[in-house]
């Protein structure tokens, strides 16, 4: 399987803090990987990083061979990378419709033509599909910020999904999720992950959750990789043990 | 709005446009500039809820781009070129300078913003005042000449007040077509939530830089049409509190609802003249009236309407509820 994603000695520091030391990993095509770590080492830092929220102080991000480190995040989710947001990040005066719209307008036809174009670009169809998938139906003209957590968290995830992205980075899609809500959504990214053979990356604090999800799983700890490997080779990690999972 | 039934929604909107086509015929040559007033402003004003009532970008500078489509309107037709070409320029001039004062939205924002953007008021101010040879310092320009639409001449006050109602017409279907397109989308994306909207591919310094040049453009326009009103212009109708006083009909009328703009500006325009008979007071009753409305709805006059509506939703949906659960227990 060739790598979607290469990420060579990622740096960030913030004054003295290295909030991100050093770290290398790669993201193989149509995998579910799982970043797992205690609090503050540096995961969420990593995905900014990556999607050009932040610039990194060193290293290198490639996409598909091409090198794409300082390119900002709206030409990178151009390319086909997207993500969600450990807080709930939707247009709470949107619909849930108008959220799903906006989320996939601009990889609809070019400046001009969404001027004077269809006013939702061609979209209801696709919004509609994707508001039945993550069974959002009942929700669909009410406005996003009158949402509950959960669902809100859904909603943040499908919106990721509208621009068809071949490389998906979800920062905690599971926190403040209820069981029952978080059994769809696993169901939900796993169809997405075999259907249109995207690529995950997931940050996750609940082990249930990103044991059972991913095919391979990273650790961090301030900074830098710790351990990298299947689920259960990583729970059986001394270190892993040791930094974060607990005896 | 969209608690209203439709068929009574377009009727209400086809009322309106009769009353300002009909009405004014018998009104006396004040109340048609009062009225004409109205439209101008109207249209500056439904630029500046495009910057800052869609797009969230604040600016204290659209009475400057009202003084800059003045002046090249009132250049332009003192030499014999017509209307509609120096319309055409001021539109220019105004989308690029604004494209301009856009870019430090792309580093600062709320009221740092509001600060650069005063800075920029201030500065096209002084160039209007200072630069005789082009604006004719304090002195203006008069005699502008009011023009001929299709052969027929608009001096008299009936037929200009016609070509303002036109002119808004125009823009108030351009800026509607405006918002309910992805552009307007991406504006509210702005406003609502720039971090996220980067990260769904759409360009928020390009959206941002067409935010300011398209509402910009808007008070050019509103200028190009205020010179051949008033036939004569100064420096100080463009001054600061002009800026100020769009502001205040954009956030009383409801920044962000399309009609807002036309009902602040009624409020600015109209409620002083029709306070005058309080003679000395008018102005102070004015000043009360306008806090105590932002004091009840901080978001304008639409606001009231907005919220109203979202509580019989509430109401019915609750009802709907109560109904589906008697149901419910009824089946077990």
């Amino acid at each position: 399987m060739s790598a979607v994603l290469e990420v060579t000695d990622i740096k960030k520091s913030f004054g003295g803090i290295h909030a991100v030391n050093g770290v290398s990993f790669d993201v193989r095509e149509g995998e579910i990987l799982g970043l797992i770590g205690p609090n503050g080492c540096g995961k969420s830092t990593l995905f900014n990083c990556i999607l050009g929220q932040l610039t990194p102080s060193g290293g290198e991000v490639k996409l598909d061979g091409q090198v794409v480190t300082g390119l900002r995040p709206s030409e990178l989710n151009k390319l086909g990378v997207s993500r969600t947001f450990q807080l709930l990040q939707v247009f709470p005066k949107l619909s849930v419709r108008e959220n799903l719209i906006l989320a996939g307008q601009e990889h609809q036809g070019n400046m001009a033509s969404r001027l004077v174009g269809r006013s939702d670009a061609g979209l209801t169809d696709t919004a509609n599909q994707m508001i039945g998938f993550f069974k959002l139906d009942h929700l669909a003209d009410e406005p996003a910020g009158g949402l509950s957590y959960g669902q809100q968290k859904l909603l943040d995830a499908a919106m990721a999904f509208m621009g068809g992205p071949r490389l998906v980075l979800l920062d905690e899609p599971a926190g403040g999720v209820n069981p029952s809500m978080l059994a769809d959504l696993k169901e939900r990214l796993v169809a997405i992950n075999r259907e249109k053979n995207a690529t995950f990356v997931v940050i996750e604090h609940n082990m249930e959750f990103v044991m059972s999800l991913c095919s391979r799983v990273m650790v961090m700890a301030e900074g830098k990789v710790l351990a990298m490997g299947r689920p259960d080779e990583v729970r059986k990690n001394p270190a892993v043990i040791e930094a974060y999972l607990g005896h | 709005m969209s608690g209203f039934a439709k068929p009574l929604k377009i009727a209400l909107g086809l009322a309106v446009i009769a009353g300002l086509i009909f009405v004014p015929m018998n009104f006396n040559r004040y109340g048609l500039f009062i009225l004409s007033q109205w439209a101008v402003m109207s249209i500056a004003a439904m630029g500046l809820n495009l910057t800052l009532g869609y797009a969230g970008q604040v600016s204290l500078a659209q009475g400057a781009f009202v003084g800059i489509g003045a002046y090249a309107a009132a250049i332009m037709t003192t030499h014999g070129w017509p209307l509609p070409a120096a319309i055409l320029v001021a539109i220019a001039l105004s989308f690029a300078v604004g494209w301009v004062l856009g870019y430090p939205a792309l580093r600062v924002q709320h009221h740092y913003l509001a600060f650069v953007t005063l800075a920029f008021s201030t500065l096209a101010f002084l160039v209007f005042r200072n630069e005789s040879w082009l604006t004719g310092g304090i002195y203006g320009i008069s005699n502008i000449p009011r023009p001929h639409i299709f052969g027929f001449a608009t001096n008299k006050p009936l037929p200009f007040y016609y070509v303002c109602l036109g002119s808004l017409a125009i823009v108030s279907v351009a800026v509607w077509w405006l918002i309910r397109s992805p552009w307007g989308r991406a504006f509210m994306a702005l406003r609502e939530n720039p971090l996220r909207a980067q990260s769904l591919g759409i360009d928020t310094r390009r959206y941002t830089l067409m935010a300011f040049a398209i509402g910009s453009a808007l008070g050019g326009v509103a200028g190009a049409l205020y010179a051949p009103l008033t036939q004569y212009i100064d420096p100080v109708p463009f001054n600061l509190s002009l800026s100020l006083d769009l502001l205040m009909m954009v956030i009383v009328g409801g920044a962000g609802f399309y009609f807002g703009p036309f009902l602040g500006a009624m409020i600015a325009v109209l409620l002083p003249e029709w306070l005058r008979f309080t003679e000395g007071y008018y102005l102070m009753l004015y000043a009360v009236a306008v806090m105590l409305l932002l004091i009840w709805s901080p978001t304008g006059i639409l606001g009231i309407l907005d919220r109203y509506m979202a509580a019989r939703r509430t109401k019915a949906a609750s009802a709907l509820r109560a109904v589906a659960k008697s149901r419910l227990e009824t089946v077990q």
